[in-house]
């Protein structure tokens, strides 16, 4: 895909609300305190980058979004995080809720040990009441695997384990399994750091494919990536948020001193 | 490096270093010592295993070469060594140790896996490493001890609770069995879920699940060779007790028809028996066949737990 039709600007109605609004958010991991008061507004509908050096707290804000944080037990927060105008930080049952509305996509392709159709299903069966029936599942199934371009590739062998994919394919799947649920926002961090240079591309077109139908937040570590794969750019530094504004803008001509110095290269 | 740096040659050409390469140093006899002596340790259980092996089927060889009917030892039903003529059905031992051992996994799986999910998947921090320090002591408690508890407290508890007669039965050596095994059981169990990657719980929190979904549906069906060698390991261990199993089951040697009935063991018949039997005589050498049986199964059993959770491994 080359660059120019990435960059088109995509015309979405100006109503829509943010995908999400980080307000004055502040965390701690027991007594270190890696986020200090962030505040941003990511919009609907595009990919927004989160660059930064190691350590300024783009993971942990990414993982802040859908609470898969609190599993290390020792993260404490103030502030609020909302997304799609609904608090995240709420009461126990509405973590469930937002994993369900905030998919998400890790570093190291992570499908669980089941077969494809399961991994596909494992989100969607969590979270009907009843089971859907097979006919439904199937063109949920079929429906998310196309989505990613994977049909093709793994339909007669749907019932193989997932674990038997390529990394890229394992990375598409992870993807894939998030769809059935239907969420609005998908968090990834770095989903491609762990794969080689042309699945790299084949998951970043993907990721272009999927702009539009979901707001996509990602975390990355390649600025040629966050350059080539995003609307919009966010830099953070030492847990605080330094600059946020179109990627032309901030690859081209960026605001402040800090930013400029990080993406050409001379820390971080 | 330039020849220049290069160490001066002494006599007959050779380098200094080369003399040194050939010399066998303190480290060198050291590391031969000690490579002699973890063999040896390494080997000493397979040497162990091999020799009682042969001890006992030598103290029931004879038994086992002129009279045994194994008809009799594995189906009859009386077990009487000391009327004449003597009569060696070991059915009723066997069902004894049957069924004591199938009331103690009733009781030891339940409490044992939701021990080990708990303390594996639940519990934290603190909390978790005292939870596990008490399992570890739990499973050291003497089993003497075990079979006092047996003795004085589950007795009159069973008599009370159920308007039994007899409090020494199946179900009290059952429970205090289960309760024996059990700690063992949660700690290899723990261990099974313990080797499910975190990355599997994380991808399953991420889409949504609960914590019990997570558990439910991906930690415990990934740890399932692991459980299963746990299970086997705890029947293991319930089919060699001894002296907790003889306190606890009123030692009858009739086959238990309900777990108010009182039984007998292999282990426990041979335990009370060996010491009055004549050296060398029928009852003497019988008793040494049942220990052959019991050593036999226990092995089985432990065989097969090594083989589901190797088997998991290599194909994995």
């Amino acid at each position: 895909m080359s660059l120019k039709t990435r960059t088109t600007i995509l015309n979405l109605p100006e109503h829509r609300a943010p995908a999400i609004e980080v307000q004055d958010l502040s965390l701690w991991y027991g007594k270190f305190q890696a986020l200090h008061e962030v505040t941003l507004t990511i919009k609907s509908g595009i990919v927004t980058a989160l660059i930064g050096p190691s350590g300024c707290g783009k993971s942990t804000l990414l993982r802040s979004c859908n609470r898969i944080n609190e599993r290390l037990g020792y993260v404490s927060t103030t502030g609020t995080i909302k997304v799609l105008g609904h608090d995240v930080y709420g009461d126990e049952a509405s973590r469930i809720q937002v994993r369900r509305h905030v998919g998400m996509v890790f570093q190291r392709p992570n499908p669980l040990p089941l077969s494809i159709r399961d991994n596909v299903l494992f989100g969607h069966r969590l979270h009907s009441a009843r089971r859907a029936s097979r006919a439904d599942e199937e063109a949920l199934l079929e429906q998310a695997l196309r989505e990613v371009l994977l049909w093709d590739r793994v339909k007669d062998r749907l019932d193989r384990k997932a674990t038997s994919l390529s990394l890229e394919e394992q990375q598409k799947l992870c993807i894939a399994r998030l769809l059935p649920t239907k969420p609005s926002v998908l968090l990834m961090d770095e989903p491609c750091s762990a794969l080689d240079p042309e699945a790299t591309s084949a998951v970043e077109d993907l990721i272009w494919d999927l702009r539009g139908h979901y707001s996509i937040l990602i975390v990355t570590h390649n600025m040629a990536q966050a350059r080539r794969a995003s609307d919009e750019c966010v830099f953070m530094l030492m847990g605080k948020v330094v600059e946020h504004t179109e990627t032309e803008d901030m690859f081209v001509a960026p605001q402040k001193q800090e930013t400029s110095d990080y993406i050409e290269g001379r820390f971080g | 490096m330039t020849t220049a740096q290069q160490p001066p040659t002494p006599h007959r050409g050779q380098p200094a270093w080369a003399a040194a390469l050939d010399t066998r140093d303190r480290a060198w006899w050291n590391d031969l010592a000690m490579r002699g002596v973890v063999l040896a340790g390494g080997m000493s259980a397979v040497l162990f295993i091999v020799a009682i092996f042969g001890f006992i089927a030598s103290q029931g060889f004879e038994f086992i070469v002129n009279r045994l009917d194994l008809g009799e030892l594995l189906l009859g039903v009386r077990w009487e060594p000391t009327v004449e003529p003597p009569q060696y059905g070991a059915l009723p031992l066997i069902a004894g140790t049957g069924w004591i051992t199938a009331v103690a996994m009733a009781i030891a799986v339940p409490l044992a896996f939701g021990a080990a999910i708990y303390v594996g998947e639940f519990a934290r921090g603190k909390q978790r490493e005292w939870l596990k320090i008490g399992i570890e002591l739990l499973a050291a408690i003497p089993s003497v001890v075990w079979g006092v508890i047996g003795l004085h407290v589950m007795k009159p508890i069973i008599q009370e609770l159920f308007g039994v007669q007899v409090g020494l039965n199946v179900l009290n050596a059952g429970i205090i069995l289960g309760l024996m095994a059990a700690p063992i059981m949660a700690t290899i169990a723990e261990d099974a879920l313990k080797a499910v990657p975190d990355s599997y719980r994380e991808a399953a929190e991420a889409l949504g699940a609960t914590k019990w979904q997570v558990v439910w549906k991906v930690v415990l069906p990934h740890a399932r060779p692991g459980l299963s060698a746990a299970v086997l390991l705890g029947i293991g261990r319930a089919f060699g007790e001894t002296i907790a199993v003889l306190m606890a089951s009123g030692h009858r040697l009739m086959i238990p028809e309900s777990i108010f009935d009182s039984a007998a063991t292999l282990t426990a018949t041979i335990a009370a028996e060996l010491g009055e039997a004549a050296v060398g005589g029928d009852h003497y050498q019988v008793l040494f066949v049942l220990g052959m049986l019991l050593f036999l199964i226990t092995f089985a059993i432990n065989l097969t737990a090594d083989w589901i959770v190797r088997g998991r491994r290599s194909k994995a």
